[in-house]
C-alpha cells in the first residue's frame, strides 16, 4: 500500500469511527444510566436497543431545518458545524496505535490545546446568533467556564511534558514504556480529568446548558441536525478527553501482548468514558460562581504546585 | 343565634368567648354569628375592619398573627342567612393564632353599589394575592392596593367568575373559538411590562435583563411563570404570575352534588390524593352532624400519611433533580411504585383514588393489606438512610442550599407559610399536634424541626417527616380498630345498601341520595388539616340544598408561592431554582 492510500484510509476510518462511536455513546450512556438508576433505558429498537441511534438519527434528519427569523442566520448555521469541526480536528493528533492515527505532529499536544480552546467560539457564536436570553446566559457561562478551565488544563499537562521532554504525542506514549505517567502525575491527571469534563459541558460542569435553569442553555433555539451537531460534538469531545487521558497518563496503546495495541487503547478509553458517565449519574451541579471559585482558587494553585514539585524533582 | 353585644356584658372565661372579649375591648360594634365549626365569627363594618384586624394581630392576647385566608361570598341568592346582616357580597378574613391554636373569622358586609374596602397589604404582605384574587373573582375593590392586576384570570377576561350570574358550564355559553387576531391580542396581553410593577429598566451602571421563566420551563413544576429582573446572573426582583392551571374548582363546587365533588378535591393538590378528601369530608360531616367510627378515622389517617409520604418523595426527588442530581428521583420512583401498589390494593386507585366518602370510606380494607404495609415499612428506613447520604450529605448540595432562600419564623408567619416551610425555621407548629383532627391525638410521633429556614432545612424537615409518617402508619397497622367503615346516618353517601330491598323508606333514601345526592343542612364550616404542603381547608357554605352554596379552597401552595420574590432577591438564577425546588408546591394546588 502506498503511504497516500494508507493515510487516506486512516483518515476516513478514524473519522467514521469517531462520529459513529460518539453516536453509539449516546445509546451507551442512556443504557448505562438506566441500569444504574434501576430502569431499562432504550431497549426497544434492535438488539438491546442498539439501533436506537439509527432511530434518533432518522428523527433528527427528518426535522424541519429551522432557523428562527430573529437569529443571525449565517453565524447560526456556522456555529454547530464549527463545534463539530474543532473536536474532530483535535482528534487528528491522537495516536491510537503504532501506525493508526491521522497525523503525527511534533507539537501534537499544543495543537490539541489550541483546538479545544477554539471550542468556546462555537458555543459563543451559537448563543449570540440565537438572540435568546437563555442562550445568552448559557453562552456567557460557557465562555467564562471554558476560558478559566483551559488555563489549568494546559498547566496540568506540563508535568507530563516535562517528564517526557516532548510535545509529540506518539513519543509521549513511548516515554511511558517504563511506567505510566498516572503514577508521578496523579495530581495532573486529576486536574486534566476535571477540565476535560468541563470542556465537554458534562455534569457537574454542565452549567452552559443547565437544563433546570436555562432550559437548554446556548442551544435552546437549535433543532434537527444543527442541534445534533452540538450534541454529537459533545460526545466526540467526551471520547477525545478520554482518549487524551489514555495517551497522556495511561500509556496509550501500551500493555501486555494478549490484546493488540489498538485493543488496549480502546479498552482504556472506554473505561474512562464509563467513569465520566458514572459521574454524570451521581453528582449534582454546583452554582456558577462556586464553579469559578473552585477553578481559580483551588484547581489553578493545585496545577501550579504540581508543576513546581515536578520540575523540582526533575532538577534533583 | 345572633346577638348585638353590649359594652356592659361580663365575659365568662375561655377561648369560646373571644367574641365577647373583642366586643369589650374593641370600640366599634360587632355582630356575632354562630357557625357549625365553632370558629368565632364576627361581622364588622367596612370602615372599621382594618382597625379590628390590626387589633387582632398586634394587641389581642394570644395574638392572631397569621392571615390565613381572605375570600368572599356572593350572598345575593342565598336563602338561609338567618340573623346575618344584609349583604350582597361578604368579605371574609380568617386569622390564625399560632400561639393560641385558634382561628377567628371576620366578616364584612358589602353592598353591590359600593364594593370597596381598604387593603390590608400593609398589615400582612400576603394579603396582596388574596385581595387580587377577590378582585378577580368578585370584583371587589381594595382601596390602596399596590397593584390590583388580574392574578388568576387572564387580563382580557370579562366578568367575575365566582359571581352567581357567571355561568358555571361551557354549555351555558356561546361556543368558543379564537381567531388569529384574538390570539395575538391574548398573547400581547401576557407580555411582561416592568413599569407596571414599579421596576426600572436601567440601573446605575447597567441595563437590566428581564427573563421570562415559564409558564413552560423545566424547573417551575407545572405552569408557573415568574418574570425575573436580572443584573447579570443576579436576581434583582421577580414577579410571580399564576393562573395558568386555574380550572375553577371553587365554581365547580357550586354545581356538583356534595358527593360528586369528591373527585375534584383529589386533583387540587394532585400529589396529595385522598388527603385532599379529608378536609372536605370532615367539613360535610360536621355540617350533617355525622359521627364516624374510630376505624374510619384510623383508615383515613393511614391513607393520608401514605399520601404524605408519596408527596414528600416526589418533592425530595425533584429537589435533587433541580439541583442537577439526576439519579435520586429514579430510586424514589421505585419506592413510590411500591406504595402505589399498596394504595391500589386498598382503594383501587393510584394517584387520585377519591376514596373517602361522606360518613366513611368507600370500602373496608381488603384482606392482607397489613402484610403489604408491613413489608413496605420494613423496607423504607434503610432506603431513607440512603437518600439522606446521597442527597443531603452531598457537599455540592449543601453548598447550593445551605443559607439559600432563608427566612425567619416571623417572616414565615407574616407571609402565611405553614407546614414544612414554617417548621424549617424552627417554629414548632403542626396542626396534627396543636389542633388534632381525625384522631391524630392517639398517635405517637415527633414534629421534625429545622433551624435556619433555608432550602436545605426545608428538604431535611420533609425527609424526617417521611420517617414520622412511617411511624404513624406502623401504629395504624398494629392497632387498627374494628368497626364499621361507614357511619349509620341518613346522610351518609352512598347510603348503606343492605336493607334497601327490604323496606321502602331505605329504598327511597337510597334512590334520592344516589340520583340527586344528599341535601346537607344549612351552615358554614371550615376544618383545616395539616396537608403534605401545609394547611389546607375547605370553607363550605351550605344553603340546605344538594350542592354547596360556596366552596372556598384554601391551599398552602398559594401562600408559599407568593413569597418567591422576597426569597430570591439578591440571589443568583441557580439559587432561585433551588428556592423554587425547596418550596414543594404544585400549580394545581395554587390555582385550583
Amino acid at each position: 500500500m502506498s503511504p497516500v492510500v494508507n493515510n487516506l484510509l486512516n483518515v476516513v476510518l478514524i473519522l467514521v469511527c469517531v462520529v459513529f462511536g460518539a453516536a453509539l455513546l449516546t445509546w451507551l450512556e442512556r443504557r448505562l444510566l438506566g441500569i444504574w438508576q434501576d430502569r431499562y433505558g432504550p431497549n426497544r429498537v434492535g438488539p438491546f436497543g442498539t439501533l436506537q441511534i439509527v432511530a434518533d438519527m432518522i428523527k433528527l434528519l427528518m426535522k424541519q431545518d429551522w432557523v428562527p427569523p430573529f437569529a443571525d442566520r449565517l453565524i447560526f448555521i456556522v456555529a454547530p458545524a464549527f463545534a463539530m469541526f474543532v473536536v474532530v480536528a483535535a482528534f487528528a493528533v491522537i495516536p491510537m496505535a503504532p501506525g493508526v492515527g491521522v497525523v503525527d505532529l511534533n507539537i501534537g499536544l499544543l495543537f490539541f490545546l489550541a483546538m479545544t480552546s477554539l471550542g468556546v467560539y462555537a458555543v459563543m457564536f451559537g448563543a449570540y446568533a440565537s438572540d435568546n436570553k437563555y442562550a445568552m446566559l448559557g453562552g456567557l457561562r460557557a465562555a467564562a467556564q471554558m476560558v478559566s478551565y483551559e488555563v489549568f488544563m494546559g498547566l496540568s499537562l506540563m508535568g507530563v511534558v516535562m517528564l517526557a521532554g516532548t510535545f509529540n504525542l506518539r513519543e509521549l506514549v513511548l516515554a511511558q514504556a517504563d511506567g505510566w505517567f498516572i503514577g508521578p502525575q496523579i495530581v495532573g491527571f486529576f486536574i486534566f480529568f476535571m477540565a476535560g469534563i468541563a470542556e465537554s459541558h458534562r455534569t457537574p460542569f454542565d452549567l452552559p446548558e443547565a437544563e433546570h435553569e436555562l432550559t437548554a442553555g446556548f442551544h435552546t433555539e437549535y433543532s434537527g441536525m444543527k442541534f445534533a451537531m452540538f450534541f454529537i460534538g459533545e460526545y466526540v469531545s467526551v471520547l477525545m478527553s478520554a482518549a487524551m487521558i489514555t495517551v497522556l497518563f495511561f500509556g496509550g496503546w501500551l500493555g501486555p501482548a494478549w490484546l493488540p495495541p489498538l485493543g488496549w487503547f480502546l479498552l482504556k478509553t472506554m473505561t474512562l468514558v464509563l467513569l465520566m458517565i458514572l459521574i454524570r449519574g451521581s453528582l449534582p451541579r454546583p452554582r456558577y460562581d462556586q464553579l469559578m471559585t473552585f477553578g481559580w482558587k483551588f484547581m489553578l494553585p493545585l496545577a501550579l504546585i504540581n508543576l513546581l514539585i515536578t520540575s523540582a524533582l526533575i532538577l534533583i | 343565634m345572633t346577638r348585638l353585644l353590649t359594652q356592659s356584658k361580663a365575659c365568662p372565661m375561655g377561648d369560646a368567648d373571644l367574641v365577647c372579649l373583642l366586643q369589650q375591648q374593641f370600640p366599634h360594634p360587632l355582630i356575632e354569628q354562630g357557625t357549625v365549626d365553632g370558629i368565632p365569627t364576627v361581622w364588622v363594618d367596612a370602615s372599621h375592619v382594618g382597625a379590628l384586624l390590626r387589633y387582632c394581630k398586634h394587641e389581642l392576647q394570644p395574638s392572631y398573627a397569621m392571615l390565613y385566608d381572605i375570600t368572599a361570598i356572593d350572598e345575593r341568592v342565598r336563602s338561609h342567612r338567618e340573623g346575618q346582616p344584609a349583604s350582597d357580597f361578604t368579605l371574609i378574613y380568617q386569622l390564625l393564632s399560632l400561639t393560641g391554636n385558634a382561628f377567628v373569622r371576620i366578616k364584612v358586609a358589602l353592598m353591590d353599589s359600593h364594593l370597596r374596602v381598604d387593603t390590608q397589604c400593609d398589615v400582612w404582605p400576603n394579603a396582596n394575592w388574596y385581595e387580587r384574587e377577590c378582585h378577580d373573582m368578585f370584583g371587589i375593590d381594595f382601596v390602596g392596593h399596590p397593584n390590583l392586576y388580574p392574578l388568576i384570570i387572564p387580563p382580557t377576561w370579562k366578568g367575575h367568575p365566582l359571581r352567581k350570574e357567571h355561568p358555571a358550564r361551557a354549555t351555558e355559553m356561546e361556543p368558543f373559538s379564537i381567531d388569529e387576531q384574538m390570539q395575538d391580542e391574548e398573547q400581547e396581553a401576557l407580555r411582561f411590562v416592568p413599569e407596571q410593577w414599579g421596576m426600572q429598566r436601567e440601573g446605575k451602571n447597567t441595563d437590566y435583563m428581564f427573563l421570562n421563566m415559564g409558564p413552560n420551563h423545566p424547573s417551575v413544576h407545572g405552569v408557573f411563570r415568574v418574570a425575573v429582573q436580572l443584573n447579570g446572573e443576579e436576581v434583582v426582583d421577580a414577579v410571580a404570575d399564576i393562573g395558568y392551571h386555574h380550572r375553577g374548582a371553587e365554581k365547580m363546587g357550586e354545581r356538583q352534588a356534595w358527593h360528586t365533588y369528591m373527585p375534584y378535591t383529589d386533583r387540587i393538590d394532585y400529589l396529595g390524593g385522598v388527603m385532599n378528601n379529608l378536609p372536605y369530608v370532615m367539613g360535610v360531616e360536621k355540617l350533617a352532624d355525622i359521627q364516624v367510627s374510630s376505624r374510619v378515622e384510623t383508615i383515613r389517617v393511614m391513607l393520608s400519611e401514605c399520601f404524605r409520604i408519596q408527596s414528600h418523595f416526589l418533592f425530595f426527588g425533584t429537589f435533587a433533580q433541580d439541583i442537577g442530581q439526576m439519579s435520586p428521583i429514579f430510586y424514589i420512583f421505585a419506592d413510590r411504585e411500591m406504595l402505589f401498589g399498596i394504595i391500589e390494593a386498598i382503594t383501587g386507585g393510584r394517584m387520585h383514588p377519591s376514596w373517602f366518602r361522606i360518613g366513611g370510606v368507600a370500602q373496608d380494607l381488603p384482606q392482607g393489606w397489613d402484610v403489604m404495609m408491613r413489608e413496605f415499612l420494613a423496607r423504607m428506613p434503610k432506603r431513607l438512610d440512603e437518600y439522606q447520604k446521597m442527597v443531603l450529605d452531598n457537599r455540592i448540595i449543601k453548598q447550593r442550599t445551605v443559607g439559600v432562600g432563608r427566612y425567619t419564623s416571623e417572616q414565615a408567619i407574616d407571609w402565611g407559610i405553614t407546614g414544612g416551610g414554617l417548621r424549617a425555621t424552627g417554629y414548632d407548629w403542626d396542626m396534627r399536634k396543636r389542633m388534632p383532627y381525625s384522631g391524630y391525638d392517639n398517635f405517637d410521633f415527633d414534629v421534625p424541626l429545622g433551624t435556619n429556614g433555608d432550602c436545605y432545612d426545608r428538604a431535611m424537615v420533609r425527609l424526617q417527616e417521611i420517617r414520622q409518617s412511617l411511624r404513624i402508619i406502623q401504629q395504624c397497622v398494629d392497632h387498627m380498630p374494628e368497626g364499621p367503615y361507614k357511619a349509620d346516618h341518613p346522610l351518609t353517601t352512598p347510603p348503606p345498601k343492605e336493607r334497601t330491598m327490604k323496606d321502602i323508606e331505605t329504598l327511597i333514601h337510597h334512590f334520592v341520595h344516589s340520583s340527586w345526592g344528599p341535601a346537607i343542612p344549612a351552615g358554614e364550616v371550615c376544618l383545616p388539616i395539616e396537608a403534605s404542603k401545609g394547611l389546607n381547608s375547605y370553607y363550605l357554605v351550605s344553603d340546605g340544598s344538594t350542592t354547596s352554596y360556596r366552596t372556598r379552597i384554601r391551599t398552602p401552595s398559594f401562600a408559599h408561592l407568593q413569597m418567591i420574590p422576597t426569597m430570591s432577591r439578591g440571589m443568583m438564577v441557580a439559587d432561585m431554582i433551588a428556592i423554587i425546588a425547596s418550596i414543594d408546591f404544585v400549580m394545581a394546588d395554587v390555582d385550583r
